[in-house]
C-alpha cells in the first residue's frame, strides 16, 4: 500500500483529486455566503451612518431608521449635481477614488490629508426629521493617521457648519492611543462645534491643551500624528477641493439634478 | 478500536497536561493579536478549534492515500480550505467580529498547532481519535486563550464581553484602566504567568536543569 502511494501516477491523481474536492468546496461557501456578507456590509455602513448622525442607540432597528431618517444620493463634486441615474446603494466612494477615470489627482499643496486622488461623485446622506425636512447631513471623510488611512463619516446639523458627530469606522491607528478616535468620549466632544469661521473659511482644528472655543477639539493624548492626520482629513474634506463648495450650495438652497 | 480511557486521555489531555501553547508554545502569535476582548477571543477559539478539528478529521480520513512526498502540501491544502470557509461564515454570520479579527482568522493556516497536530497525530491515527485529538487540542488552545483574553479585557478596558464590568474613570467611574494590556506584548506576560502557574502545579512540566 505504502509503495503505491508513492508512484507518480497516484501522486498527480491524489493531489488533482484534492484540489478539485478544495476548489469546489471554497467557492461553493464563497458563493452560497456572498448575498448574507453584502447585505452585511451593506448594514454595516447603514449603521455607521446613523450613529454619525446621532440617532443610533442600542435599540434602534437599523434598517427601518435608515429608511425613514436617511436619504442616500450621489452628487457630482465637480459640478455639483445630483445624479440621479447612479444608485446610491451600488456605488462606493472607495472604488470610484481608487478609478482613475472617475478621480481627480491632487497636487501635493492641496493634499494635506495625504489622499493622492479625490473622487469625482461621492455619496451624501440626508439627514431628514420624522416629518420629511432635512436636519442634517452625513459626509464620507479619510485621510492619513500614523498607520494608515483612516476611513471615517461627519455629520452636520442642518446649517451645514455645526458638527453633529463623527465616527471613525475603519482605521489601524495604535489601540489606546491613536485607536481612542472611536472614543464615545472623545467623539462626544465634537459635538456643536464648528467648522467654518465667520469668513466662511475652515477654521476647525485639533489642539494640544485645552481646546477653547466653537473651533477646536482637544488632541488624543500620545497621538500626535493620528490627531493631526485628523485634522488636516477634516481640513481637506470641508475645504475648497472637499465638500466646500458643495455645503455651500446646500445653504443657500436645494441641489439641481445633472 | 481504541478504548474509553485512551479517548478521554486524547481528549482531555491537551487542556492541562499537554497544552498546546503552554507546554509545547505553539500558536502564539493569534493569542497575542486577538485577546484584547472577550467576543473576538471566544469566536478565534472556536474558529481555530472548529479548523484543527475538521483538518484531523479529514486528513486522517485519506491519511493511507497521502503519497508521503507531498503530504504537507495536501495537509495545507485541507486546512486552507477550512479556514478560508471558516472564514466566510464569519463574514457571513458576525460581521463586525470577522472586521476585527481581520486578518487572524486567514492566519490558522498557518497556526502551528493545526499543522503539528495534522502531522503528529492525524496521519497516522483513526478518523475518530483524530477528530478528538483536534477538538482536545483546540480546547487547550481555547482555555489559555480565554484566560489571556479575560484578564486583558477586564483590567484593560474594564468590560467583559462588551459589558462594563468596572466603571471607567474617563467614564465617571473609578477605574484607571491599564492601556498596556490592550497592546500584544502584554499577552506575552499573562501567558507567562499562565504558564507558571500550571507548572507550579504540574511539577513534570518543568524542564530539567541542563
Amino acid at each position: 500500500m505504502a509503495k503505491k502511494n508513492e508512484s507518480l501516477g497516484k501522486t498527480v491523481g491524489v493531489v488533482l483529486a484534492l484540489c478539485l474536492v478544495c476548489s469546489i468546496v471554497v467557492s461553493g461557501a464563497a458563493i452560497g455566503l456572498k448575498p448574507m456578507q453584502e447585505k452585511n456590509a451593506a448594514l454595516d455602513m447603514q449603521k455607521n451612518v446613523l450613529d454619525a448622525a446621532g440617532i443610533l442607540k442600542a435599540d434602534t432597528d437599523v434598517v427601518e431608521t435608515y429608511q425613514q431618517r436617511i436619504d442616500t444620493m450621489v452628487v457630482s463634486l465637480e459640478d455639483l449635481t445630483v445624479q440621479d441615474d447612479i444608485d446610491p446603494t451600488s456605488f462606493s466612494n472607495r472604488k470610484a477614488a481608487g478609478d482613475s477615470e472617475r478621480s481627480k489627482k491632487l497636487e501635493k499643496k492641496n493634499d494635506p490629508a495625504g489622499l493622492g486622488t479625490r473622487e469625482n461623485l461621492t455619496q451624501i446622506y440626508l439627514v431628514k426629521d420624522d416629518s420629511g425636512e432635512t436636519t442634517g447631513l452625513v459626509l464620507h471623510i479619510r485621510g492619513q493617521g500614523l498607520w494608515g488611512t483612516m476611513y471615517g463619516l461627519l455629520a452636520l446639523e442642518g446649517d451645514f457648519d455645526t458638527v453633529k458627530g463623527v465616527n471613525f469606522y475603519e482605521h489601524s491607528e495604535t489601540p489606546g492611543l491613536g485607536g481612542e478616535i472611536t472614543n464615545p468620549a472623545w467623539v462626544k466632544t465634537w459635538q456643536g462645534k464648528e467648522v467654518y469661521g465667520e469668513d466662511g473659511n475652515v477654521q476647525f482644528e485639533v489642539v494640544k491643551g485645552g481646546a477653547k472655543g466653537e473651533h477646536e477639539v482637544d488632541a488624543l493624548s500620545g497621538a500626535t500624528l493620528t490627531s493631526n492626520g485628523v485634522e488636516y482629513l477634516v481640513q481637506f474634506w470641508m475645504g475648497e477641493n472637499g465638500y466646500g463648495p458643495l455645503l455651500k450650495k446646500l445653504r443657500e438652497g436645494e441641489l439641481n439634478n445633472g | 478500536m481504541a478504548n474509553v480511557k485512551e479517548m478521554k486521555s486524547v481528549l482531555f489531555g491537551p487542556i492541562f497536561a499537554n497544552n498546546p501553547i503552554a507546554l509545547q508554545i505553539l500558536g502564539i502569535c493569534s493569542a497575542l493579536a486577538v485577546t484584547s476582548k472577550m467576543s473576538n477571543t471566544l469566536v478565534m477559539c472556536i474558529a481555530l478549534t472548529a479548523v484543527v478539528a475538521c483538518s484531523n478529521l479529514f486528513i486522517s480520513i485519506i491519511r493511507n492515500h497521502i503519497p508521503s512526498s507531498v503530504r504537507i502540501i495536501v495537509q495545507m491544502t485541507i486546512i486552507a480550505s477550512l479556514v478560508i470557509v471558516v472564514d466566510q461564515i464569519l463574514k457571513a454570520y458576525a460581521y463586525s467580529i470577522s472586521k476585527e479579527l481581520s486578518v487572524f482568522v486567514g492566519l490558522i493556516i498557518t497556526n502551528c498547532i493545526v499543522m503539528g497536530r495534522a502531522e503528529a497525530y492525524a496521519m497516522k491515527s483513526t478518523p475518530f481519535m483524530s477528530l478528538l485529538d483536534g477538538l482536545g487540542n483546540g480546547l487547550g488552545y481555547s482555555i489559555v486563550l480565554l484566560v489571556v483574553g479575560f484578564v486583558r479585557e477586564l483590567f484593560g478596558s474594564g468590560s467583559l464581553f462588551d459589558v462594563q464590568i468596572l466603571p471607567l474613570a474617563s467614564q465617571g467611574g473609578w477605574y484607571e484602566p491599564v492601556g498596556l494590556l490592550l497592546m500584544p506584548p502584554s499577552a506575552f506576560f499573562i501567558i507567562g504567568g499562565f504558564i507558571w502557574v500550571l507548572r507550579t502545579f504540574r511539577t513534570e512540566q518543568v524542564e530539567p536543569k541542563e
